[in-house]
Parts: structure tokens; sequence; C-alpha cells
């Protein structure tokens, strides 16, 4: 056994999604995991996971109506590390359409829109958007210092499953895109202390628990 | 884009990783989880359970199975067999699967694929089809491995699936699964035009160039194979290599 201390990680349960994948994946990357459904052990996390598959609108009510919002920004607002992915990135911006307009958490400014259905040469294609796909830096983005440092000027393969995503107001928050159907999807957001993949790390084989250690070391 | 997946399919039986020829003559082959480790480490893009007795008895059995691949696989796994109820696809997701993969209870109440993608996200819910040639051009839904028939015309069957919400589409050719003689491309390619959820070809697969084919005529946008990779005929890297050789959108392992 290793003597280093373990990176202490709080997933969030907020009843949404089934959190044995991610809680693995965690523990496969060398965190020690905690999980919890109490919003008041979220100000005395050291890292804050808020995983997340579905919908917005049910995602955001769950968190809401559990007190985990207000929880979350406070988290954020003491500097510490928080990591959204999927449903979890989403809720961090200020609206989305999916079924109808909902408000999210407003932690970072932009809106959240379905994954356009046509190609960009106008064919119709695949929604939702499953599968593996590759991560390019957004414009005039360096990846380093972020949980993707180790893939700097490589382009990995991640899985994603979505039917909308991201598009943020701050060219500068977002991180990586990938192209579907020659569209620029938003694939991961960071700005400071706040980071998101809109694809799932913990379904994303070997690469995906190399992002996960990143972030456990940032 | 990358997205045409390499999907393993571990058909199972009580403990044991079997394959059968057109659904049937079932034939033990060993350990799932030492072929999902395998597979898993080979770079598979995803793997797909299906219990195969399970609907004989009605239960699926792989609740143990998949927890102990959701121990050590971080790729997407689907699991299939005998689910008939929310709670059903509630446990099975819970022992750490993806997504659920249902066919026979879904023919007895179409509501359950409605109910399922509500409950846990389309993305979760796939339509399972077991589709035999009636006439050129012409399939029907088969339940229960290939035995039961349906009545149900395949393409009007998958599209009411997919208004009801099924994310995605499994099709296993009765024909062809087992006999290595490459895919059902009119099927496969009647499907994925049919409906505009990603559609997993299943059954048939003997060469890398049937895997070319499925995805080239039969606009498969995931493509699943057993018997060639559980008796070591051919290994993931080897259909990755074929499929970037053809310029195929696999992924880059």
């Amino acid at each position: 056994m290793s003597h280093i201390s373990k990176a202490k990680v709080t997933i969030l349960d907020y009843g949404m999604c089934n959190l044995f994948n991610v809680v693995r994946a965690f523990e496969h990357s060398g965190a020690d995991v905690q999980v919890t459904d109490d919003p008041s052990k979220v100000s005395s996390a050291e890292r804050l996971v808020v995983p997340g598959v579905g919908a917005f609108k049910d995602s955001i009510r769950e968190l809401t109506e559990r007190g985990f919002g207000d929880a979350i920004r406070a988290f954020v607002h003491a500097q510490r590390p928080l990591f959204g992915i999927c449903v979890g990135m989403q809720i961090l911006f200020d609206s989305s359409e999916e079924f109808g307009e909902h408000r999210g958490l407003s932690i970072l400014p932009g809106r959240v829109q379905a994954v356009p259905s046509a190609t960009v040469m106008g064919e119709s294609q695949r929604v939702p958007h499953i599968g593996w796909n590759h991560l390019v830096p957004a414009d005039g983005r360096t990846w380093q210092g972020t949980m993707l440092a180790p893939f700097e000027g490589k382009s990995p393969a991640v899985y994603f499953v979505h039917s909308f995503s991201a598009v943020p107001k701050c060219e500068t928050d977002r991180l990586a895109d990938c192209i579907y159907g020659g569209h620029h999807i938003c694939a991961a957001v960071a700005r400071d202390n706040v980071m998101a993949t809109q694809f799932h790390p913990e379904r994303s084989g070997d690469i995906g628990l190399a992002i996960i250690r990143q972030y456990l070391s940032l | 884009m990358s997205n045409l997946r390499i999907i393993p399919r571990l058909d199972i039986k009580g403990p044991n990783l079997i394959k059968g020829v057109r659904l049937e003559g079932l034939r033990v082959i060993g350990d799932p989880q030492q072929h999902a480790i395998r597979y898993y480490e080979a770079g598979a893009d995803e793997l797909i359970y299906m219990d195969i007795v399970a609907s004989l008895y009605g239960r699926n059995n792989l609740s143990d199975i998949v927890k102990k691949a959701a121990r050590d696989v971080f790729v997407p796994i689907t699991v299939g067999g005998g689910i008939r109820s929310v709670d059903d696809a509630r446990d099975i997701l819970r022992s750490g699967a993806d997504k659920v993969a249902i066919n026979t209870a879904a023919v007895r109440h179409p509501e359950l694929i409605r109910d399922v993608s509500r409950r846990f996200g389309s993305q979760a819910m796939v339509l399972s089809i077991e589709a035999k040639e009636v006439a050129h051009g012409r399939w029907e839904a088969y339940t229960d491995n290939g035995r039961e028939r349906t009545g149900l015309d395949v393409l009007e069957w998958v599209m009411r699936g997919v208004e009801l919400g099924a994310g995605e589409v499994l099709v296993t050719s009765v024909d062809r699964e087992g006999t290595r003689q490459g895919y059902d491309l009119d099927l496969v390619r009647a499907i994925s035009a049919a409906v505009p959820v990603p559609v997993v070809a299943s059954g048939g697969m003997g060469t890398v160039s049937h895997f070319v084919q499925a995805a080239q005529v039969g606009r498969a946008d995931a493509i699943a194979m057993a018997d060639v990779l559980h008796f070591g005929r051919l290994s993931v890297g080897d259909i990755r290599a074929a499929a970037l050789d053809a310029g195929l959108p696999v992924r880059k392992y």
C-alpha cells in the first residue's frame, strides 16, 4: 500500500443517476471517494464532482429542491476544484432549452442548446450524439494546468452520449471541442477552479481515467 | 467524427459465456469476466451482455456478472435479456450498466419503452430486435432468441419503438447469427434509413470485410461481434486496424 494520502473527493448524489460507474472510476484513479446526498457536506468537501445523466430540467429541479444549488455556488466561491460531468456540466450555465426554457446555476455564462440534427452540409445526422469522438483544443486554449494537460498536442477520443450541449458566452471558458457533423460542440470547459466535461471520463477507458487522475492532482 | 463503434457481444447462460448458431445450439466458451477484461484492454468501444435464457425463465440473471465487470471495465455496458419492468431496468443500471436492451417485454408492452426512457433517458433505452427475413426485403420481429414469432413487421416496429423513446436500436439477424456469413446488410440498411437514432448491427461477422460492409453498405453506427472474438480468430485491434484502413471513422486507440 502506498503511504501517500489519497485525494479526497465528494461525489454528489441528487437522485438523478447511477453513481456506481463514476464512483468506481474515481476509486480506480486513486481517490478516496465519499458519496453524499447532504448539502451541508458540500461546503467541507475538498473536491466536488457533480455527475449527471438525463434531462436538464429534472436534474436542476432535484439539485435545487435538495438545497445543492447554493451549496455548489459556495463551494466554487471557496476556490476548490469542481468537476461537472455531462448534465453536471450543463447545469453550471445560465439556462437550457431542453424541454422548454430552464434556468441553471449561472456559475458560467452561457446557454445549453440542442445538438444540431443536420451537418454543416445540410445532411441529417444522428441525435443523440453517441459514441467516441476526438477532442480538439478550443481556439487559442492551452490544456496546460487543466485536467486535459496529459493530452496537450494530441486529440484523445472520449465517450459522448448527449442530445444537448453548452454554448459558453465567454470563449475563454471553452477548453476543448469535438466536431460533430462539422459543428464545433463544446466538450470541456475550465475557468479557474471550475472544470467540466460534456463527455463521460468514467466511460472513456484509459484516457478518461487519465483525465480523472489529472483532476485529482490539480 | 469517429463515431463507428466496435462492440464485443457476450451472450450469457447461467455463469458462462456461450455462443450458438442462429441463437441455438449453445456452446460454453468460458468465464465472461476474463473475456470482458480482454476486450476492454484491447480497446473495445462498448460491451453488450445478453442473458440469452432470461426470457425463458422470466428473469435477468446478469446483475452479479455486470457488477463484477463494471469494477474493471470503464467503457459503456449494455445489458439485455429478461428485463420486464422499470424496476428490472433500474436494478441492472444500478449494477453498473449504462443501457438496457429490451425485446420481449417491449413487444408485449410497448409502453415499457416510454416508461424506461422517461425514467432513465432515451440514451439508456435500447430497443433490441431479433429479425428473420420472411420475404425479400421484409422481416418479422421475433422474441425469445428467435423462437417466438410476433407478427410484427420489423421496420414498422422499430419506428414505433423509436417514437416511444428508444434511443438506440440493436438489430440481430436471426438468419445470420453465428453463421460467420456476414451481416444482413439489407436489414441493417433499411433500419438505419428508417430511424434517426443510432443502429447497432449484430449477427454474422466472420471476417473484417463483413465489418466494413456493415458500415459502408449497411450504414450501421455500431457493430457487434461475438464468436469471431471469442474463438480468437480476430482481435478488437485487428478489426480497428482494418476499419481504419478502409477509411472508416473508428476511434484511434
